[in-house]
């Protein structure tokens, strides 16, 4: 006899770029954690912090991020569709609060935080999703995904069980596309040049659409593609694996 | 303090135009194929490679907590071999004493190994406005020297330059010399190699920088691939090395461990082709070495990040990696930085040691990617840096008003969870609203920085937040 298996209690970190955006990648999420088996709630939340903490303001940053620490009080886990956004808990909230009275709070949550397919794959053990997408894609991997959640294969090994996905890899997948939050705001032509490499490589691989893991990377990546007109349509990863492709594509008109 | 012929206050101006030269940007895309493939390679041949990493950066740390102690070991070497080492506190002592010693030895020309330190301190056109001739003899170096500008890169100075490029500099510069094509590489070697061949003979003192200065044995080392150092450090009656503090390692043995790890990071090679050791003056029986040997240890800021939060940049080893990573390098190429050092490490750099009031562009062109801080052989944690550089920024009040406000605004409504869920969700409806169903702006007032270069996405109209608490579940779309 096995041991009944309690549901995890899994708190969603929307991230604000989805809670603004393009909310369906907020329940795409909310429908992958329960077909893994999570209670999903959503604390009222606001942003993790990050353009402040990016900007030097850190006292904004601290301040905001305490929001965070008070939502995410008491979860077994905190996840969400955003390798930007879980980075920010999980690498620097405890450097933000090195030394203060929040240190272990910030420690603790950073130790329950993941990003969507990381969490996935990793913990909640989930091998296939129940999806279908008849079309070859391609994958942008995320600096923040990359380099500070550790989420590289985990995407791919959830899409490869999506019936009639192809997969075609891009060069240069692990170079930022230019977004990088207020960077692309104050250096717009440097972020718009390095948005343009970045097109470049995602058309070259001839696929129909292109995924990310990041609503940042995604929205700039987008914009680039759709002003030069390019076929190639973009979604985040959550909405392919979660089945969802009755929503437009991010920036194609609704009907 | 300043850095010598610092323009990172005009970075945006000179990112657009190295964004607009074609040449150049053909140039830097010839450059991110390369070194980062090599250096891919290189690792993975070397399963160790990351143990490397991490004793590198033990010797590094553990010498910059004892760095008084280990330059006043290396002092007392030279002199014991017969050397003299000159400390400088600044670019404008450093420049003096380089000049006092070939004064002194009544030079009239020098010849150049390839130093970083020689341009932070802006050596050349020092010793030529005084009367004295410096000539680069690092390939890359002599052509940016002809061309009258700095270096582009750390370890490939005229990376930006194209074969076409160099002919057309040869061809002005070599009036004795035949005219060479673009194609005729080997040509333009030979007429190179002819050139400096007859400055090597002439030359009254060899200036060399170095890679590392051995505290136990005083001799100081350059790597190079063109065995111009050698010739530089051998030929002269003197040999005179300009270092930074941050150079010395205690042990030979250290020095050769992150050696291991130098040139596979910078150029993928597991060795330079050349790696020369430099012990003080020659000794009788000797048959080759200077009569005199002279180290210039330079400060300008350095010892100042010791104990500070920037500290660590001072275990930069110097192999361009992080700028051959660099995606925004990559796209304004070296010169846009107005600085010695360029790419991330300059980033750093040049802010901790020249001040943020004229580099404060810096620290803030990058989009914190990381990919520096994942090659770099020293393990650098440069994005944890600038954003250091960043908040000095703001405490100094320097930052732009317009971002700060803005920043503070939205602030203000994300420590209120409540009232931003309410606002924010107005805010797209709004957004939405005016976009329609078209999906998408071409254009929108307040987001012409996006917009010029991007479509804008459009939302999709009531945020997540507001139809969750509204009941709304997965499955509506189905």
């Amino acid at each position: 006899m096995t041991e009944p298996v309690s549901s995890p209690r899994v708190a969603l970190l929307v991230t604000c770029l989805v809670d603004l955006f393009r909310p369906t990648v907020g329940f795409a999420t909310v429908k992958l954690l329960e077909d893994a088996g999570c209670t999903v709630e959503v604390p009222l939340q606001s942003c993790c912090g990050q353009p402040a903490y990016n900007s030097g303001e850190r006292d904004h940053a601290m301040a905001i991020a305490r929001t965070m620490l008070d939502a995410f009080e008491g979860y077994d886990h905190v996840v969400a569709p955003s390798g930007s956004c879980a980075g920010m808990v999980i690498r620097h909230y405890p450097e933000l609060f090195a030394g203060t009275e929040d240190e272990a709070r910030a420690a603790d949550l950073a130790g329950r935080t993941w990003e969507l397919t990381r969490y996935l794959v990793e913990v909640a053990g989930m091998t296939t999703v129940d999806a279908r997408c008849d079309a070859t894609v391609t994958i942008h991997d995320s600096c923040s995904c990359l380099r500070e959640t550790g989420t590289r294969e985990q995407p791919r090994a959830l899409l490869a069980s999506v019936e009639g996905l192809t997969l075609a890899e891009a060069t240069d997948r692990d170079i930022c596309c230019g977004f990088g939050g207020t960077f692309a705001a104050k250096y717009p032509d440097i972020s718009a040049a390095m948005a343009r490499d970045k097109a470049d490589r995602l058309e070259e691989t001839g696929a129909d659409l292109a995924l990310a893991a990041d609503l940042g990377c995604l929205l700039n990546i987008v914009g680039t593609l759709k002003r030069r007109g390019s076929r190639v349509e973009v979604r985040h990863i959550a909405e392919v694996l979660a089945g969802d492709l009755e929503t437009p594509a991010i920036a194609e008109p609704g009907r | 303090m300043t850095l010598h012929q610092l323009t990172s206050s005009r970075f945006k101006q000179q990112a657009a135009k190295a964004l607009e030269d074609e040449v150049l940007q053909d140039n830097l895309v010839k450059l991110k194929g390369n070194f980062l493939q090599r250096r891919a390679n290189a690792r993975e041949s070397l399963p160790e490679f990351d143990d490397l990493r991490d004793i590198a950066v033990g010797i590094k740390t553990h010498t910059l907590e004892h760095l008084d102690l280990y330059l006043e070991a290396f002092e007392n070497a030279v002199e014991a071999s017969g050397g003299h080492v000159h400390w400088a506190r600044d670019d404008a002592e450093a420049r003096n004493l380089v000049l006092a010693i070939c004064r002194a030895e009544n030079a009239k020309t020098v010849t150049k190994g390839k130093t970083m330190v020689g341009e932070e301190i802006g050596l050349n056109a020092y010793l030529e406005a005084n009367g004295i001739t410096p000539v680069e003899t690092d390939l890359g170096e002599y052509i940016i020297q002809l061309a009258g500008e700095p270096p582009s890169h750390i370890i490939a100075p005229a990376i930006h330059k194209n074969r076409q490029q160099v002919a057309e500099l040869f061809n002005d510069h070599h009036p004795d010399l035949a005219d060479r094509g673009p194609d005729d590489v080997d040509g333009l070697l030979a007429d190179a190699r002819a050139v400096l061949r007859q400055r090597f003979l002439k030359a009254d003192v060899g200036i060399t920088g170095a890679n590392f200065l051995i505290a136990e044995t005083g001799q100081t080392v350059i790597v190079t691939n063109e065995g111009n150092g050698d010739l530089t450090q051998l030929l002269p009656r003197v040999h005179l090395v300009v270092a930074g503090i941050e150079k010395v390692v205690p042990s030979l043995e250290d020095a050769t461990s992150i050696m291991r790890i130098l040139a596979r990071s910078g150029t993928g090679q597991e060795m330079s082709s050349y790696t020369s050791f430099s012990a003080g003056t020659r000794r009788p029986g000797d048959i080759d070495g200077p009569e005199a040997f002279h180290v210039v240890l330079v400060d300008n800021g350095r010892s100042a990040l010791l104990g500070s939060p920037t500290e660590e940049i001072l275990r930069c080893i110097r192999c361009g990696c992080c700028l051959n990573a660099c995606p925004v390098y990559g796209k304004v190429g070296g010169h846009a930085y107005g600085s010695t050092y360029s790419g991330p490490v300059g980033a750093v750099l040049t802010p901790a040691l020249a001040g943020l009031a004229e580099t404060n562009h810096l620290p803030n062109a990058s989009s914190l990617c990381g990919r520096c801080e994942a090659v770099c052989p020293m393990r650098i944690p440069i994005p944890k840096m600038l954003r250091h550089l960043r908040e000095e920024e703001a405490r100094s009040g320097r930052a732009p008003a317009a971002a700060r406000n803005g920043l503070s605004l939205w602030a203000a409504f994300a420590k209120r969870p409540g009232l931003y869920r309410w606002a924010t969700n107005l805010a797209m409806c709004v957004l939405a609203g005016r976009a329609g169903k078209r999906g998408r702006f071409a254009s929108l007032p307040g987001a012409g920085a996006w917009t010029r270069d991007r479509d804008l996405a459009a939302p999709q109209g009531t945020s997540f937040q507001t139809r969750w608490k509204k009941g709304e579940r997965p499955g509506t779309w189905a």
